[in-house]
Parts: structure tokens; C-alpha cells; sequence
């Protein structure tokens, strides 16, 4: 469903020019468990923010579902974003001002989506990641295992095909970091197709399709994980 | 997204940020309420001058010699035009319509009577003035239909020269000195007030042939024509003007409406509220440039909410939205609680000074709201335009 062909993305800083992506060609089926690792600035970051469609690539083609997403207008790759592709960052990213609840109802919110058929969903995310009896307090008042599982919820309320998730364990010690990928590895069980990066190799391992990121270059690609080994 | 939700997400942050929105708020609120404070205060001001104006009555028309070059100003270019005389108004009481007609002369002269003596302004009028200016007698009677050209000496005083002259003593029948001459007192006016500025209460009428000998003076300063209401204004201007030229040669006298009074007078007033108001805008557009202040703060600290929501599935024009509704929030709450504080100071002042006039104008207070709303767009778009703009992936980063 995730169609990369000979993707460049590339910065101009000063006279300098940064392969951040260098003919990254890749493709990813539905329902797939990807991660991606790789040393700091090999462009994992930038590969995933581009088939989340925040960025464009400099040259290439991307294809989602069949559809050349790259020629898509800034309003039709928000929609995209909104109705099909899941972020989690290693920052949370939630807003502090709203509650749990609220932060989760964001993109219902933002589809323009009546607040009687809202609040049902909402509670029902909340629900299913045990964060129910917190629907109502301030990302501050949470600890950083709850806050993932409130950006987890707030990533699948629209119930999209693709998650991306940009190192989700990187701000969270072992044992919260362990139920947050229990918890992804759960909505790859239920079909979601999973994209993650991560720089745990103990993580990482335990995608079945693993990619290794070196200088904007894809440098390997290996499918075997867990379920294979055993 | 629907409105309620574009409602409780703009003012979450403003919640958020409660001291900080309602000092940008206030900024706002003192410009809209010295705008509103201001203009309730410069109509009501205009509203007093021109009640002032129009007791006297809406059909009367002024004479005046010599020829006006612009409006409300009469410029005689002296020796060249004749004088008004007595003759002139008796002419002009022949007009059908000319319900009464009063020639006035004023003069400053000394008015005794025993020990007592008290300088003032003296008018020189004619037996229709009450009638004419819609002012009574309160005791004896007003000048009598003598003879215009040789009246009889007789006086009639103001409420004020009366109590300071006489004190207790009944004045009828008596005889006061004005400028050497003696005149028989027959009547008193009632207390007329001061209009604009000028007290007509401590003042005597004489005859306006008598007061021309008095202050050696061979022309009337003005005459009032009063004519009958279903006459119109214009066929009076025309029939003084023909009957006035065919006695001078020449039409060398200036024919003031009350309208035209109105006019200029409303004119001057109205230029006073907008410098009033204009003093308001300055305040406005200090509150305005905290909203700027405060907006470019507020997108620079949510740099990486506004790469979440796009993230989420914002499109830019949301994100303008959301950035361009809480400044247009926070203006139109200021200006709502500045139309408050105006209204209130207001009423305020009214009490603490009831002769001050303050009458709220629905106009410069819709006015004002509006401003208001459109300062906030104004504010809002720059800052909400770069946050639109915002790269979402460098959003993202930001620290
Ligand atoms: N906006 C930008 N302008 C210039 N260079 C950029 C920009 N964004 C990314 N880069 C460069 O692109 C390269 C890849 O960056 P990226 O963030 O994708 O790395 P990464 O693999 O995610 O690293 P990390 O593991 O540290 O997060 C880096 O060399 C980075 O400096
Ligand atoms: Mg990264």
C-alpha cells in the first residue's frame, strides 16, 4: 500500500547540500510491522515524516493506496493525514492545555465530526488503553507511560491504515516503554500496518520487517522477527 | 470543524492564558471605552447646544446688513450698504407670511435706579420679541405697539437686573436711568437662563428706537422675521430679499435661516465628536498592536501544537482560522467590556455632574464594536498567517 520509487529528499544549508533521502525505493504491504533504525541523522526521521505526507520529497514518487500522493494539494494531503495516517512521537506532542479526552477528540475535531458521535469513540480509545479514569486530566498531571497511550489513542481514533511511530519509546524508561509496544503490537494484530523507528535493537528486533537507514540510503532490509525465529 | 468546537478550542487558550488575554483585552476596552465615553459625551454636548438653539422657536430668519462672503459670517465692506432701519422692518411686516417681526439694537450702558446701579447689555427690541423668541412676562407687560419711530420710554427688565436693582420693592411704574435717559419700568421678563453663554436675564429691553438715539447708533443690528409654519423657508428668504432691495437699490443684506444656523453649528459639532473619537482611535491602536505583541507571541510558544494539528489533519486555513479567532475573541471581548466601561463612566460623570450632558450614541458605539472586531482581524493575520505558513515537520521540531 506504501509505494516509495527512487525518492530524493534533499537541504540546501548554504553551499551545503544534505542527501537527508537518497533514491529510496521501498514498498510496504498492508498490515505490515516495519521498523526502521539506524545512526542518528541516516534520515529515518525524514523518511517517515514524508510517508506521512508532513513533507514532500525532493524528487521520486510516492504512491499510497495506488494514489500518486505526491501531486496531492496541500488541503487533500490534510485529509489524507487526518482520515488514514497515524503519528506518535517521541515528544508526545500533546496539547497541555486540554484534557486527555480532549487531546484524544483532536482530529475528530478537526474532520468536522458532531460531538454526540465524538464522545462515544473517545471514551472507547480511552477505554481500551486503561486510561479511561484519566479522560479528564492535563497531559501534565500524567506520567510519560500515559502520555504515549493518550498520543496511541489519539493516533488511532480515526482508525487509519498506516501508524507512524517516531522513536515512541525514546522518552519513556523500560517498563512503560514496554507496555507502549505491547500496545502497538496489539493494533498490528488487529490489522494496522505499523511503521516504527526506534534505536533499541531489542525493539526493533522484534518487527517482522526490518530496516537499516545508513547516510539516506536504505542499507538493509530483512524480514524475520520473532514470529519467524520461533 | 464546526463552529462550537472553533469556539471552545479558540478560547481554551486564551483560558489558558488568562492574565496575560485579559490585559491584551484590556488594552482594547480603554480605547473602545474612551471612544464610547468620549462620543456620549460630544453628542450629548451637541444635543444640549442645539436644544439651546431651537428654543427660540424653528421659523425665524435673521437679517443682517451687509453682504455674508461665506456662510454664517457677515463681512460688511463698510460705507458701501445701507443700514437697516425701522422704516425696513415696518416694510418687512407687510409681508403676509411675516407673522412677527423684532429689530434689535444692543448696546453696554449703566442702568440706576436710586443708590443702585448696574452696568450691562441693553437691547433695543421691538413689541413682538416675547412672541418671536417664545419668552414670557412674569409681571406688568412687554414693550407696547407705540409708534416704532417715537416709542414711548418705557423698560422692561430681566429676572436678574430686576431682583439686583430692586430687591424686594415692586418695580412696576418705576423709573430707572439708563445712560442718562429715564424710563418707566411696566414689566419683567421670567427667567430665561443663560444661552450660550450669554445671561438674558441681567439685561433691560427699551424700545429700539430709543436705544438707537441712546447708543447714537442709525442702524439695527439684525431683525428677526418669525413666519407662519406651512409657509415655506425659501419663499420668506425671497420675499425679504425683494422687499429689502427695492428699499436699499440693492440687495446688501445677509438672510440667515435657522436651518443654516443649524447647519454650521452642527457642523463644528460634529467635527468636535470625530476629533473626540479620533483621540479614542489612538488608544484603539495601542490596544491593537498588543494584540499583535501578544498573537506573535502566542504562535512562536505553540509552534509545535501547530505542527501537531497539522499533523492531525489541519489544513492551513485552520490553522488561520484558529490563530485569527482568538485575536478577534480577544478584541471583541476588550471592546464589549469598553463599551461597558464606557457606558458606565458615563452615566458616572452624568451623575457626579448633572449639567454635563452625556447621551450614548448607538452609532459610535456599534461603531466601536466593530472597530474593534476588525482590529483583531488586522492584529491577528500577520501572526496567524505565519503560523499557517509554519513548516509542520520544522513545527514538529521546534524546541
Ligand atoms: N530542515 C532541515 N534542514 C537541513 N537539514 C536537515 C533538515 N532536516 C533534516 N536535515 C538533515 O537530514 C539528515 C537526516 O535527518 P533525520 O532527522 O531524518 O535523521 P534521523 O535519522 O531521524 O536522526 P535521529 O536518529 O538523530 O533522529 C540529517 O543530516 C539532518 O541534519
Ligand atoms: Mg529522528
Amino acid at each position: 500500500m506504501i509505494e516509495l520509487s527512487h525518492i530524493d529528499r534533499h537541504f540546501q544549508v548554504g553551499d551545503q547540500l544534505v542527501k537527508a533521502l537518497d533514491d529510496v525505493t521501498l514498498h510496504i504491504g498492508a498490515g505490515e510491522y516495519v521498523s526502521i533504525m539506524g545512526p542518528s541523522g541516516s534520515g529515518k526521521s525524514t523518511l517517515l515524516n514524508l510517508i506521512g505526507l508532513l513533507d514532500r520529497p525532493t524528487a521520486g514518487r510516492y504512491r499510497l493506496e495506488g494514489t500518486d500522493v505526491t501531486a496531492l494539494s496541500d488541503v487533500e494531503q490534510a485529509r489524507v493525514r487526518n482520515s488514514q495516517i497515524g503519528f506518535v512521537f517521541q515528544m508526545f506532542h500533546l496539547v497541555p492545555r486540554l484534557t486527555a479526552a480532549e487531546n484524544v477528540e483532536l482530529p475528530l475535531l478537526l474532520a468536522g465530526m458532531a460531538a454526540e458521535e465524538r464522545r462515544p469513540r473517545v471514551d472507547a480509545a480511552l477505554e481500551a488503553l486503561g486510561m479511561a479514569d484519566r479522560a479528564h486530566h492535563k497531559p501534565e498531571q500524567l506520567s510519560g507511560g500515559q502520555r504515549q497511550r493518550v498520543a496511541i489513542a489519539r493516533a488511532t481514533i480515526t482508525e487509519p491504515r498506516v501508524l507512524l511511530a517516531d522513536e515512541p519509546t525514546g522518552n519513556l524508561d523500560h517498563k512503560s516503554g514496554g507496555d507502549v509496544i505491547a500496545i502497538l503490537e496489539g493494533l498490528v494484530d488487529a490489522g494496522i500496518t505499523l511503521i516504527m523507528v526506534t534505536h533499541d535493537p531489542a525493539m526493533g528486533g522484534r518487527a517482522r520487517r526490518q530496516l537499516k537507514m545508513m547516510d539516506g540510503r536504505l542499507a538493509s532490509d530483512e524480514t524475520g522477527g520473532p514470529d519467524d525465529t520461533a | 470543524m464546526n463552529t462550537a468546537d472553533f469556539l471552545s478550542l479558540t478560547s481554551s487558550s486564551l483560558i489558558a492564558h488568562r492574565t496575560r488575554s485579559l490585559l491584551t483585552a484590556l488594552g482594547i476596552a480603554v480605547g473602545i471605552g474612551a471612544v464610547v465615553l468620549l462620543t456620549s459625551i460630544g453628542q450629548g454636548l451637541q444635543q444640549f447646544v442645539l436644544a439651546q438653539f431651537t428654543q427660540f422657536g424653528t421659523t425665524i430668519v435673521a437679517v443682517n446688513p451687509g453682504k455674508a462672503t461665506t456662510a454664517g459670517t457677515s463681512v460688511g465692506v463698510f460705507g458701501t450698504e445701507r443700514p437697516l432701519t425701522l422704516d425696513d422692518a415696518v416694510a418687512l411686516e407687510q409681508l403676509p407670511y411675516a407673522s412677527a417681526v423684532v429689530p434689535f439694537v444692543q448696546g453696554n450702558a449703566a442702568v440706576e435706579y436710586g443708590s443702585l446701579s448696574r452696568r450691562t447689555t441693553i437691547f433695543g427690541a421691538g413689541p413682538a420679541m416675547p412672541d418671536a423668541f417664545r419668552m414670557a412676562v412674569a409681571i406688568g407687560r412687554f414693550l407696547p405697539e407705540d409708534d416704532p419711530t417715537a416709542p414711548r420710554a418705557f423698560a422692561v427688565l430681566g429676572s436678574k437686573m430686576r431682583s439686583e436693582l430692586f430687591r424686594d420693592e415692586n418695580p412696576l411704574g418705576r423709573l430707572v436711568t439708563i445712560a442718562g435717559s429715564r424710563f418707566r419700568v411696566i414689566g419683567v421678563m421670567e427667567s430665561k437662563g443663560t444661552v450660550l453663554g450669554f445671561d438674558l436675564d441681567d439685561t433691560v429691553y427699551i424700545p429700539a428706537a430709543r436705544a438707537m438715539n441712546l447708543f447714537n447708533v442709525d442702524g439695527l443690528i439684525e431683525i428677526d422675521v418669525m413666519y407662519d409654519e406651512d409657509t415655506a423657508v425659501d419663499t420668506v428668504v425671497e420675499g425679504i430679499r425683494r422687499v429689502l432691495t427695492a428699499r436699499h437699490g440693492r440687495d446688501d443684506v445677509t438672510i440667515t435661516t435657522q436651518q443654516q444656523m443649524l447647519d454650521v453649528l452642527g457642523g463644528v459639532l460634529d467635527v468636535l465628536t470625530f476629533a473626540v473619537a479620533a483621540i479614542g482611535g489612538v488608544s484603539l491602536l495601542v490596544g491593537a498592536i498588543g494584540i499583535v505583541t501578544i498573537m506573535t507571541i502566542a504562535v512562536n510558544e505553540r509552534t509545535n501544537e501547530i505542527g501537531l494539528l497539522r499533523a492531525l489533519g489541519a489544513r492551513q486555513g485552520q490553522v488561520l482560522s484558529l490563530f485569527l479567532g482568538e485575536a478577534i475573541v480577544l478584541a471583541a471581548v476588550g471592546g464589549l467590556a469598553g463599551l461597558a466601561l464606557g457606558t458606565g463612566l458615563g452615566q458616572l460623570l452624568h451623575l457626579a455632574v448633572p449639567a454635563l450632558p452625556v447621551r450614548p450614541s448607538l452609532f459610535y458605539t456599534v461603531l466601536a464594536e466593530s472597530i474593534a472586531v476588525t482590529i483583531g482581524l488586522l492584529a491577528g493575520v500577520l501572526p496567524a498567517r505565519r503560523a499557517a505558513r509554519l513548516d509542520p515537520v520544522e513545527a514538529l521540531r521546534a524546541e
